[in-house]
């Protein structure tokens, strides 16, 4: 019985880390960059939500509106100051950028808020769902695999319905054929950072609902696993983000229940190693060949 | 003789390190460096060494590790247990440590090339995962084990110390858990900081001044072009790999036999991204460069001190701001005409 | 000499159907030529007809479905691109592959890599091995540099050469492995006549200076009938005909492979 449980649970952190995964996985693609500094804006997005909700005193829509909103400025504007400059730089430097504007958003963080832990409300008003004696379902297990379901499925006919979306395809598989077919490259990366910044929003909500706690770290670790999860999916591949997050998400779970929850992140990274030895580019990623 | 670009170019890089450590014993020896300086002189010393062979398998071989601190990491355990296994048995510090230092540099070669061979296949960012996923491997696992030891021999769980079932009276627990492995005798000097410095300067640079060294190189630049002219990807790949992971090792060593309370915190992959970035910053492949960027920036949140509270905010705008000037031609461009003008009112005015 | 040679009459390469398809495309298909000892042997045909795939199964970068072929009467069929650079074949890539941040010299000693050995450990401790064969290396990658009057750039970075001089150092670079079988992709692309006309002049000394055979991909038909010996034409995979240079650029099917109906 209570391996449901688990897995239910581990379903749910797994929707986390794949709203999460997608933005790496979207930014990837088009930019051809890790974002290292994705995971922090997960932290503002939680403090957000903090600040307007638990000081500010606003409604829980309001204080997650708020979140996605600040979010999603956020990205674009590292964006544009931060990586834009970069855009024929080396891989190298653009992830040298990222990491710095990573240890930014911490430390900016850190002067805010000093390094103690902050309890943070869950935002999430349903009741436990209890099926029966040995068997609850927690309100925030269950609002994050909605949400996140609604999300994949939204995105992705968002990416396969609309032009935006097919603007982002036509980018991420060729930059310059799809400027010479006029679309607008540098706005195409601006939306991309967007969307993905904004799910991100979503995500810390998520997040600091399911593990009531806020700190200038909070977004570093799942940040770093879901970003494993995009890669573990194929990085680049949407759908491989999804199911990259959600095995990620399930494997650590059930690890923690049933091997030691100690070496839980060994057995998660050992995994995504063996992955890849399997199946170099992700379980979904194209494969690729050097051509001579 | 005329002498090689290259060969004058090392024995420029000796001679700088030689003189800043005759320039810091000057300085101690006048009293003129506060404890809290001298205490950062051995970490800036490991760090130095963890740059510069993170270089070999970053700016000589060409694949991006996230993963430096796990070989750290393996290098400080496994020389820790043996240092506190033999504290009684060998009295000579330096000879212990010495001998810590070769199991570091061994174990953790082992384990470059265990991880190396399966990420031969990958590429990029692919491989910088598989390396970071590695250094958290190994954080955790080390964070979960139980090592002990008594008259039978070693043992080991995965529990807690009462598990490993040791012999009350002999058994002594070296691993305890996250609490990692105390005390770790303090063996490490600056001067034995100094010279290992030298020995990794000497075999980086001679082996990338060598025939293995274009070797390896040559993976980096085109691997295709290099199998076709007869060069083993893979055998070049290891031994870099091996090569960076052992003195990562060393550096391992130097800091557990620092530090004395050894634990697995340091051993995350954000000290390996910190290396990184020394390496990039001092500039892909150049020795050198790998030092004094590690100096630097280590000295740089130490200088920017008396701002205390905004000092790793500023870190890091520097950093950002390092890369874009580098690396942006506009914004090169902007700087190159501010200071020029800020240099014609000054000639002006001195006119 | 034993049995494995005894069948190499007077021939360097002997191809036997050699044939590869990727996705069902047969990319290439039943490609049988033999080239001979000190023979400048040009294969040509039109874009995407397979000319390149060729080289890549001699060389080991793909592995040939069907078929085999020997070099000095040695099968080496199933080798890898390094076995196959030990046993004989060098070659050049159309798209220029050189070690583009060493330097010239350096480009050069990296054919030699096989050719002078020493042990990562002695060149690290600095051995006597290593200043020898260094030396060596050194004196034997400068002769090759002279040849294409690359010497005076040797300390150059070879990204930073003229492309024209890039193609030299990658023919320099190839000849520096002691092949008996040198494969050039399309050598004078790029290159106006001057540079051609010189190209032609170092094919012809380093065949007999070298004593090596040439298998040359071109589109420049001025170099193909000045030094090219013996052809073959390659059409959407397949061999449409071999011969005497003079003979097969006569052939009406080759005009219509070229120039259409």
């Amino acid at each position: 019985m209570s391996f449901i449980s688990y897995l239910v649970n581990g379903v749910s952190l797994g929707g986390i880390y794949a709203l999460i995964a997608l933005g790496y996985t979207m930014v990837y693609g088009i930019a051809k960059m890790l974002n290292f500094a994705h995971g922090d804006v997960i932290m503002v997005g939680g403090f957000t939500v903090f600040m307007t909700m638990q000081m500010g005193g606003v409604s829980p829509i309001v204080a997650v509106l708020s979140a996605i909103v600040v979010c999603t400025l956020l990205g674009v504007t590292i964006e544009k100051v931060a990586y834009k400059p970069l855009r024929s730089a080396p891989p190298l430097a653009v992830l040298i950028t990222a990491i710095g504007v990573s240890y930014l958003l911490q430390n900016l963080a850190l002067l805010l808020f000093g390094s103690n832990s902050r309890t943070f409300n869950s935002v999430v008003p349903i009741k436990p769902w209890k099926i029966n004696d040995r068997l609850t379902i927690s309100g925030e297990t269950i609002a994050t695999i909605a949400v996140s379901v609604i999300i994949m499925i939204a995105l992705t006919l968002f990416i396969n319905k609309t032009k935006i979306g097919s603007a982002m395809l036509a980018v991420s598989e060729d930059r310059g054929a799809a400027q010479l077919m006029g679309i607008n490259v540098n706005r195409t990366i601006s939306i991309t950072f967007a969307i993905g910044s904004a799910l991100a929003a979503v995500a810390s909500v998520l997040l600091c609902s399911s593990y009531p706690q806020i700190n200038a770290y909070t977004g570093a670790m799942p940040g770093i696993k879901a970003f494993t999860a995009a890669v573990f999916g194929g990085i680049g591949s949407i759908p491989g983000a999804m199911i990259g997050g959600l095995l990620m998400g399930v494997i650590e779970n059930l690890s923690r229940a049933y091997i030691s929850s100690q070496i839980a992140d060994a057995i998660v990274f050992g995994v995504l190693i063996v992955i890849l030895i399997i199946k170099p580019t992700g379980i979904m990623g194209k494969k690729y060949n050097e051509k001579v | 003789m005329k002498l090689k670009a290259t060969t004058k170019n090392n024995f420029l890089t000796y001679a700088m390190v030689i003189v800043l450590f005759a320039a810091v014993q000057l300085a101690s020896g006048a009293g003129m460096l506060s404890s809290h300086l001298t205490g950062l002189l051995i970490p800036i010393s490991y760090y130095i060494i963890l740059a510069v062979s993170l270089n070999l398998t970053v700016g000589v071989l060409g694949e991006l590790s996230l993963g430096h601190a796990g070989f750290m990491c393996v290098g400080a355990y496994f020389s820790s247990i043996f240092s506190v296994i033999f504290r009684d048995a060998i009295s000579s510090s330096l000879l212990r440590l010495v001998l810590a230092m070769l199991i570091g540099a061994l174990a953790a070669a082992i384990f470059g090339v265990l991880i190396g061979i399966p990420v031969l296949r990958l590429r990029g960012d692919y491989l910088a995962i598989v390396t970071l996923a590695f250094g958290e491997i190994i954080k955790n696992l080390f964070n979960a084990i139980y090592v002990g030891i008594d008259k039978n021999g070693l043992h080991f769980s995965m529990k807690n110390v009462m598990s490993m079932n040791m012999d009350k009276e002999t058994g002594r627990t070296i691993i305890n858990g996250a609490l990692g492995i105390s005390p770790v005798p303090r063996d490490t000097t600056f001067t034995i900081c100094f010279v290992v410095i030298l020995i990794t300067l000497f075999v980086v640079m001679n082996l990338v001044d060598s025939r293995a060294g274009r070797a390896i190189m040559s993976v980096r630049d085109n691997r295709i072009a290099a199998e076709t002219v007869g060069i083993s990807i893979t055998k070049y790949k290891l031994m870099a790999f091996a090569v960076s992971a052992a003195f990562a090792g060393v550096a391992g060593v130097l800091y557990a036999h620092n530090i004395s309370m050894l634990n697995t915190k340091i051993f995350s992959y954000n000290t390996s991204i910190m290396i990184l970035v020394y390496v990039v910053l001092g500039g892909l492949g150049s020795i050198r460069g790998s030092i004094v960027a590690t100096l630097l920036l280590y000295l740089l949140p130490e200088l920017l001190r008396s701002f205390n509270d905004y000092r790793m905010l500023f870190y890091a705008i520097i950093l950002i701001l390092a890369m874009l000037l580098n690396n942006n031609a506009a914004f090169r461009g902007a700087i190159s005409r501010i200071t020029s003008k800020i240099f014609r009112k000054k000639e002006a005015v001195e006119k | 000499m034993s049995a494995e040679v005894k069948n190499s009459t007077n021939n360097v390469l002997e191809t036997k159907s050699l044939g590869i398809t990727f996705g069902g495309l047969k990319a290439v298909d039943n490609f049988t030529i033999s080239i001979k000892r000190g023979q400048l042997y040009g294969l040509i045909g039109p874009n995407g007809a397979g000319k390149t795939t060729v080289f890549n199964l001699l060389t080991g970068v793909y592995k040939p479905g069907s078929g085999t072929f020997f070099l000095d009467g040695k099968e080496l069929l199933g080798k890898s691109p390094i076995e196959i650079s030990k046993s004989g074949i060098a070659r050049t890539f159309q798209n220029i592959r050189l070690f583009s941040k060493q330097s010239v010299l350096d480009n050069v000693k990296l054919g030699l890599h096989n050719r002078f050995r020493y042990s990562a450990l002695t060149g690290v401790l600095r051995l006597p091995g290593y200043f020898k064969n260094e030396k060596m290396m050194d004196e034997t990658a400068m002769e090759l540099l002279k040849v294409f009057d690359l010497d005076g750039e040797a300390k150059t970075i070879a990204a930073n050469l003229p492309y024209g001089k890039q193609r030299k150092l990658e023919i320099a670079r190839a000849l520096a492995t002691e092949p008996k079988l040198l494969l050039l992709d399309e050598p004078a692309a790029g290159m106006n006549p001057n540079e051609t006309a010189e190209l032609m002049e170092n094919i012809r000394f380093i065949r007999d200076h070298f004593k090596l055979s040439v298998l040359l991909i071109e589109h420049d038909m001025s170099l193909v009938s000045g030094i090219c010996e013996e052809l073959t034409v390659l059409n959407f995979g397949k061999i449409l005909t071999s011969g005497k240079t003079s003979d097969v650029l006569q052939n009406p099917e080759v005009i219509k492979a070229y120039i259409g109906e």
